[in-house]
């Protein structure tokens, strides 16, 4: 009663581990389907990751001298670890998981002064550090085994793939991304490339090679309105990220259909939908400003779809994020808001002036 | 109309329902009224009365001092018991200088100068009424109403704006003024107009409040007043805001509303000014709402300046549970009150009694840049940059990024996730800002003061050496003549 408090005596309903469950609750749909699409080795994955991402955690912490609970309560490490999941293959070994989400929670995150200091997207760095140093087991996709198909591995043999690196033989495939890389290099162009590999409707229903969480266009599109609908996250972001994706994309189609994809087979390939919801809205690593947020997220797109269309790689976005989360602070340093009484260079208005 | 758009703000929980339905009580008079000397902003009022003088109600008991200032007056009739310091409405529990009254339970007024119709008195006379009642902006800002008629008549405002916002959640006694006492106030605000000569006149009243706006449209109705409902967002009550609303204009940084011909009134003001000019009584009461979680009876009382808090919270039926936390003012820009017995100023439109649940108090966690604080601030700041270097300890920086911009609304820290305390960061700062200007003129005057005494010094030692050369001359002059005299002397002999 004696303690001095400050105004406001009032509180808006949220804290930081709702706002964390709430995007874990938006991310089930697609993780779910991710398990369904891929079997038990993704939920193998899946599991293993939030683990080291727990256990990493609470001993850098307890290192650190801090109190564990608080830190692992706020749901930030669970979230990275959940993130940097759905972004692996899914018969990727326990290792890639565990390493990954080491290099995420401990390197990322904590090094540079935990919650909130990170300058890089810590599931996005982690992706980067994993596909640079192991880039065969970081690009072995598998065609779709649903739970309950024929060729679906069993528990057991998913114990086998995930921590045995066993073999996984006559399921591997190309991510269609990769798969037209490959057939680029080859002089193969789209129009033939993309025959028999490519429909618009299995990509948005996520039925397709690729990472354990990334496919399913639809879910991650609901599960980011779901976001905004309940303001955990605005539109600007994953807005100007799908446009600076589809603008390029389109202009270059037109110009010539068969070496340049067009904004479909692009937004709904590889990782722009999750990107777009679950990554660019990260709150820590992108501008503070509607106009900040709205340049950056442009900014992620185009350079998703450069990084693809140019690059040495066939997928860009954790390369993109994490460029533009090294633009964060000179965006913020620019682009702030325009204070009341005063034009947008802080200057006063003038006094007396009548309209 | 069309209303023009705003930047930012927050939609708390309004608990209005709390105390919105209760119609205006009168609180039985206190035996002891403890009435502060400084309830407004600028310079505290002179006390003229003595221990042990008889007052009555209405009475003169400390005068305006100084170009902004405001009287005070005796709340009821009854003697002098005591001028001196007594505990202030602020979190510290400081003491302010404060006149003590024990009331005689006869309430009998002074005879006070009515006119008629007001509306023959001059402008002038208007605003000189308005400053020896010692109103003063009851909204909550309490800056002296004269002052804001004189400079507002130098300025030629053209628009007068009447704010029935309350945007506060819990407050409701504007909402029950208008309510019930919606003539008094319409007249009150035609003699503003009048007095500073505005052409438009008009009264912003949130739309949560559906029958203070029929019951104020119905007054207004065949006069210059114009009722307008705006949309019910906190901080809608802040003046440039209410401005930005109605009329799309901006007051400038480093300005006033009279820069760009608005004035801006609180209708309890108005309604004080109404009864200050018609019947020349001062200001010695107001609407104070009594609510929160832990209030067994929520209320709207009209109570004598200077009855504590306490009698207010007794009247309406005590406590149901201990209260987590007492503000005095709204939930949002109120101050913490450290103990229920200090009085009701001026500007005290509200105390609550609230519980743990209602305050929200967690302790705060990390900042997780999400800028929610950004989206929330009307006034377009930056809180979480600015409250990141006021904690690395550098306020200059948070200057340059704004912060003599903000008004403390509370937005940022209501949304604030991470439940950080920004505006405590921000109010230290300004604190902290403020010690600094007061250090530098210090430091400048005993600059001055020492430059002064060098040069004191310097002259009184340039004086002693010229009196001395004065002095030795003259002697000198005086030994040649005696030696001329000697050797005169000397040759007359020889």
């Amino acid at each position: 009663m004696n303690r001095i408090a400050h105004s406001p005596h009032a509180h808006a309903p949220i804290s930081i581990s709702k706002v964390m469950v709430t995007v874990m609750v938006a991310l089930i749909p697609a993780t779910l389907f991710g398990f369904w699409l891929y079997g038990w080795p993704s939920i193998n994955l899946w599991a293993v990751s939030l683990i080291a991402s727990i256990g990493g955690e609470a001993l850098v912490v307890s290192w650190q001298g801090r109190t564990v609970r608080p830190v692992l309560m706020d749901g930030s490490g669970i979230l990275t670890a959940w993130l940097l999941a759905l972004s692996l293959p899914p018969f990727a070994p326990w290792w890639i998981a565990v390493l990954g989400s080491l290099f995420a929670v401990v390197i990322c995150k904590q090094v540079f002064g935990g919650l909130g200091q990170n300058v890089f997207n810590p599931a996005m760095a982690a992706r980067v550090m994993l596909l640079i140093s192991f880039p065969l087991e970081m690009t072995t996709w598998i065609s779709p085994v649903p739970l309950g198909s024929a060729h679906a591995p069993s528990l057991m043999e998913s114990l086998r793939i995930t921590f045995q690196s066993h073999p996984i033989d006559g399921m591997a495939s190309a991510s269609l991304l990769g798969h037209v890389k490959t057939e680029f290099t080859r002089g193969i162009g789209l129009d033939q490339s993309l025959v028999g590999y490519y429909a618009p409707w299995h990509s948005l229903a996520g039925d397709r090679a690729g990472s354990l969480g990334e496919t399913a266009a639809v879910l991650l599109l609901l599960g980011g309105l779901y976001l905004i609908a309940r303001r955990i996250i605005t539109w600007h972001a994953p807005v100007a990220m799908l446009l600076g994706v589809a603008i390029p994309a389109l202009l270059f189609n037109l110009i010539n259909s068969n070496h340049y994809a067009g904004p479909l087979y692009h937004l709904l390939s590889g990782g722009v939908m999750l990107g777009a919801f679950f990554i660019v809205t990260d709150p820590v690593t992108s501008p503070n400003t509607t106009a900040g947020q709205l340049i950056f997220g442009f900014g992620c797109g185009l350079l998703t779809w450069i990084i693809r269309t140019w690059g040495g790689y066939p997928e860009g976005v954790a390369f993109a994020v994490m460029l533009m989360n090294a633009a964060t602070p000179i965006i913020d340093y620019y682009v702030k808001p325009r204070i009341y009484g005063r034009d947008r260079k802080g200057v006063a208005l003038p006094v007396g002036k009548e309209s | 109309m069309k209303l023009f758009k705003l930047r930012g703000g927050v939609h708390p929980e309004s608990r209005k329902e709390l105390a919105a339905d209760r119609a205006i009580r009168v609180l039985p008079m206190p035996e002891y009224l403890y009435v502060p000397l400084l309830q407004h902003v600028g310079a505290p009022a002179q006390p003229n009365v003595n221990v042990g003088d008889k007052v009555l109600k209405g009475q003169l008991i400390g005068a305006s001092q100084g170009v902004i200032s405001a009287p005070v007056h005796a709340p009821t009739s009854g003697h002098i018991v005591a001028v001196g310091d007594y505990p202030a409405a602020h979190p510290s529990g400081l003491t302010a200088p404060t006149i003590t009254i024990k009331a005689d339970g006869e309430d009998r007024w002074l005879d006070t100068e009515a006119v008629s119709d007001p509306f023959v008195l001059s402008p002038d006379q208007i605003s000189a009424r308005v400053a020896a009642a010692g109103i003063v902006g009851l909204g909550g800002a309490t800056f002296p109403s004269a002052v804001k008629l004189n400079l507002s008549r130098k300025n030629n405002v053209h628009t007068l704006i009447i704010n029935g916002g309350e945007c506060e959640p819990y407050i409701t006694c504007d909402d029950r003024l208008m309510r019930e006492r919606a003539a008094e106030i319409v007249e009150g605000v035609r003699l503003i107009r009048y007095a500073v000569g505005a052409e438009v006149v008009m009264v912003g009243i949130e739309d949560n409040k559906p029958a203070a706006l029929a019951a104020m449209t119905l007054a207004a109705k065949n006069t210059e007043v114009k009722v307008i409902a705006v949309p019910a967002m906190y901080p809608m009550g802040w003046d440039k805001q209410m401005i930005k609303a109605l009329t799309g204009r901006e007051v400038p940084a480093d300005g006033r509303t009279a820069d760009i011909g608005v004035l801006v009134h609180n209708v309890a003001t108005a309604f004080a000014v109404r009864d200050a000019v018609r019947f020349g009584r001062p200001l010695v009461s107001r609407l104070v709402t009594v609510s929160g979680g832990s209030v067994i009876e929520p209320a709207n009382l009209e109570v004598p300046i200077g009855t504590l808090v306490e009698n207010l919270f007794q009247f309406c039926g005590g406590f149901r549970n201990k209260p987590a936390r007492m503000v005095l003012g709204g939930p949002m820009m109120g101050i913490q009150l450290a103990s229920a017995a200090v009085p009701i100023v001026k500007g005290s439109s509200g105390v609550l009694a609230l519980t743990d649940s209602e305050i929200g108090n967690v302790q705060p966690s990390p900042c997780i840049r999400c800028s929610s604080c950004v989206r929330a601030c009307p006034v377009g700041l930056l809180p979480l940059d600015m409250a990141a270097h006021i904690r690395a300890g550098d306020s200059s920086a948070a200057v340059t990024l704004g912060l003599k911009d903000c008004v403390a609304c509370g937005c940022c820290s209501f949304v604030c996730p991470s439940h950080i305390p920004l505006v405590h960061y921000f109010n230290f700062a300004k604190g902290e800002l403020m010690e600094q200007e007061r250090v530098k003129l210090k430091q400048e005057s005993t600059k001055k003061l020492a430059e002064m005494r060098n040069e004191r010094i310097a002259r009184i030692e340039r004086e002693r050496v010229e009196a001395a050369a004065k002095r030795k001359a003259a002697r000198e002059a005086r030994e040649r003549a005696a030696k001329e005299a000697a050797a005169k002397v000397v040759t007359e002999t020889a």
